[in-house]
């Protein structure tokens, strides 16, 4: 079960990479990065704690591994941190959401909107405190 | 003196040129415009650049002469910053002659996409299955997903090129999804329709534009990222459109 996660996730990653014209030799390296997030997230999520913390955790995880991969290979971030951060986006609430505005109960359309909107913002701020801890690690003396 | 100003009126073509590659292919305003200015400082000219997500001005100090560089078509091409990125490092570390590096970066804005579009299609198709079974849903509906999310991507993909108005080619593109996930499950192809619709729906997400706001937000950017934070919304809006609207269709 897990096994076949990661496959599936380490492959959706990979696409995203193809669809973003991500260069081939490093569309590997793309879909390990997504891998890696997406295992923190479901084991996260599996073991009880709530959806918000596991994206933000899943994201800062992404990121700073894609800066390493930057720095290795020489590359921009973006190359591999934008696929690996899109399973975390949050389209099944925004389905929800829009599902239940469709049918004009606000309530629940209001819950799930901001349910989606809280994970967005996770997504960021994972985005940021990673990139915010390896500016402070690479100041550092000897760090590299 | 006049060797001088020969050689300087390339300089500001070829930081322009690759500050527009970059711009053009979905990069970070803020390394837009620190590529730039490094090109420049490695030629041992101080040089100011503004960037937002529509335009460059660039200028070299000491210069009288200041760019500007409207930038209005843009695309997603991580190949194409990733060489360019590649090229401006070789020049700043004087590997690169300025005609070398102008033929060279000549030679990516000319490329094209690396894959061809069919595996863009395929690749997409293949995600959005990847997804239903990464958001819980069956392996029945793994092909369902599948053709779902090759029509909702080649539609984003036909009607961009239909319409330059961007946001309407996500709203229809959504709306062509959503309803060929409902005829699938009515024939009997799929079971659940939502997750079907969430897998698809998953290649048109605005990845790039989500990450790079909050990177050029955090950079000081804050005129890029809240522009690109709105472009980003604002898809999600035409998708999530898309999608209220395919459901209405079905529902009455």
């Amino acid at each position: 079960m897990l096994i076949q996660q990661l496959v599936v996730s380490f492959l959706a990653t990979a696409a995203f990479g193809i669809i973003f014209s991500a260069p081939k030799r490093l569309l590997i390296a793309g879909g390990g990065v997504g891998m890696i997030g997406w295992l923190i997230y479901i084991e996260f999520t599996r073991s009880g704690i709530p959806v918000v913390p596991a994206t933000l955790v899943a994201a800062f995880m992404i990121t700073l591994v894609s800066l390493l991969f930057a720095r290795f290979y020489k590359a921009p971030v973006t190359v591999f941190s934008v696929a690996g951060i899109i399973p975390l986006v949050p389209g099944g609430l925004a389905y929800n959401a829009m599902r239940y505005f469709v049918e004009n109960d606000y309530n629940l359309a209001m819950r799930y909107a901001a349910e989606s909107f809280m994970i967005s913002g996770a997504i960021a701020i994972g985005l940021i405190v990673a990139e915010v801890v390896y500016q402070i690690v690479k100041r550092q003396p000897g760090a590299f | 003196m006049n060797q001088h100003l020969a050689q300087e009126r390339p300089l500001m073509d070829i930081c322009l040129l690759a500050g527009r590659i970059m711009l053009q292919n979905g990069a970070e305003t803020y390394r837009v415009e620190d590529t730039m200015i490094r090109m420049a400082n490695a030629r041992g000219v101080d040089a100011q650049s503004f960037v937002t997500p529509t335009g460059i001005i660039f200028s070299i100090d000491g210069e009288d002469k200041t760019r500007l560089i409207r930038v209005s078509e843009r695309a997603i091409d991580l190949q194409k910053i990733t060489r360019v990125n590649t090229v401006s490092r070789a020049f700043c570390s004087d590997k690169l002659s300025i005609e070398e590096a102008y033929e060279k970066l000549t030679e990516i804005a000319a490329s094209r996409h690396a894959y061809p579009i069919w595996l863009q299609i395929v690749t997409a198709a293949l995600a959005s299955g990847c997804f239903l079974i990464m958001f819980n849903g069956p392996w029945s509906d793994f092909a369902s997903a599948f053709v779902c999310g090759a029509i909702g991507f080649s539609c984003a993909l036909y009607f961009h090129r239909l319409t330059r108005f961007k946001f309407f080619a996500e709203f229809l593109a959504a709306l062509a999804l959503g309803l060929a996930s409902f005829v699938l499950v009515r024939i009997g192809a799929g079971q659940s329709q939502s997750t079907i619709i969430i897998g698809s729906v998953m290649p048109l997400v605005p990845g790039v534009l989500i990450t790079n706001a909050v990177r050029d937000l955090m950079a000081g950017h804050l005129v890029s990222g809240m522009s690109k934070g709105i472009e980003a919304l604002l898809t999600a809006l035409a998708i999530g459109g898309g999608i209220a609207a395919s459901l209405f269709l079905v529902a009455s």
